[in-house]
């Protein structure tokens, strides 16, 4: 782990610390100017929040079906990464929202799904630390249900009237707006591989704390 | 009858307090547009949360890692000072 984690966390934090740089010298969009410089954090933080969502569901799948205590692992570990990444979607949102749109917050679609995907990832916690013995099965449920959100909060503003950007314009992005973004979108996916990471080390070491315990006690 | 009355003469007296509906639309003159919301304080807030949650949340998995060490060798301190006293 410490041969992926030094270079990771190297690339990683040169990347997060250059990218305001590229941002500042992006294009700035016609109709809400410099507000939508958020963007090229929000967005990739909303994408990074639904990888680790789904992660932790297939995870959890994983582990129900095959009790491996690896996929537990790592399902902790994504489950923390999406409540981590959601805060950071569902608060620089309201910032963006109450210049564009004049409000903080709308219960649309995809507000209100992507709010409901986030609170799933926050019961999960609640259940695994307070839920007792079974909650490690109980928490891999309810992380499946979570996954299952996933395409709704996606799909969710093409189906729907919203005031949210639909999904066509990341794909159709200008090529000066589209460079800073995709290069904040890599930055980001790359600390939330260096943050699993570490949360992964820091999970292993409990089980092997565990262990030693069960040990003495024998 | 009364009642009524009353409330018509009220709603009456309160649409003279309202200001008057804006009758025409009046171009800015070009170069002292201003924004009624500034949006640095905003995109500043927006970069500021991203990075305090990101320390933050790293400096929990290292306290937390640090604690779980910190009881391992509690633990094997104990297991090897009663190994040597048996």
């Amino acid at each position: 782990m410490r041969k992926i984690f030094l270079p990771l966390l190297v690339v990683a934090t040169a990347m997060f610390a250059y990218a305001p740089y590229l941002i500042d010298g992006a294009a700035y969009e016609s109709s809400m100017g410099l507000v939508q410089k958020i963007f090229y954090f929000h967005a990739p933080s909303g994408m990074v929040m639904l990888v680790s969502a789904i992660v932790c569901g297939v995870a959890s799948a994983l582990y129900l079906w095959k009790r491996n205590p690896g996929a537990d692992h790592l399902a902790l570990a994504s489950a923390e990464l999406t409540v981590l990444y959601g805060l950071i979607v569902m608060l620089t949102g309201p910032l963006w929202a109450r210049k564009a749109w004049g409000i903080w917050w709308d219960w649309d679609a995809r507000l209100t799904m992507s709010f409901v995907g986030w609170l799933i990832a926050i019961s999960y916690l609640f259940v695994r630390k307070y839920g007792g013995p079974g909650s490690d099965k109980l928490g891999a449920a309810l992380a499946v249900f979570g996954t299952a959100n996933v395409p709704f909060i996606y799909l969710s503003v093409n189906f729907w009237r919203t005031l949210h950007p639909k999904t066509s314009v990341v794909p159709t992005l200008p090529p000066l707006i589209a460079g800073p973004f995709w290069f904040s979108a890599l930055a980001l996916f790359l600390l939330y591989l260096l943050l699993l990471t570490a949360r992964l080390h820091l999970e292993r070491q409990r089980a092997a704390l565990d262990a030693l315990y069960l040990e003495e006690e024998d | 009858m009364l009642s009524t009355l009353l409330v018509n003469r009220l709603l009456m007296a309160l649409a003279l307090f309202q200001p008057a509906a804006q009758g025409e639309f009046v171009p800015v003159t070009p170069g002292t547009a201003t924004e009624q919301l500034p949006a640095g304080p905003l995109v500043i807030a927006a970069y500021a949360i991203i990075w305090v949650a990101m320390m933050f949340y790293l400096w929990t998995i290292w306290r937390r890692l640090n604690k779980v060490e910190s009881d391992m060798r509690a633990l094997e301190r104990r297991r090897a000072a009663s190994s040597s006293a048996k």
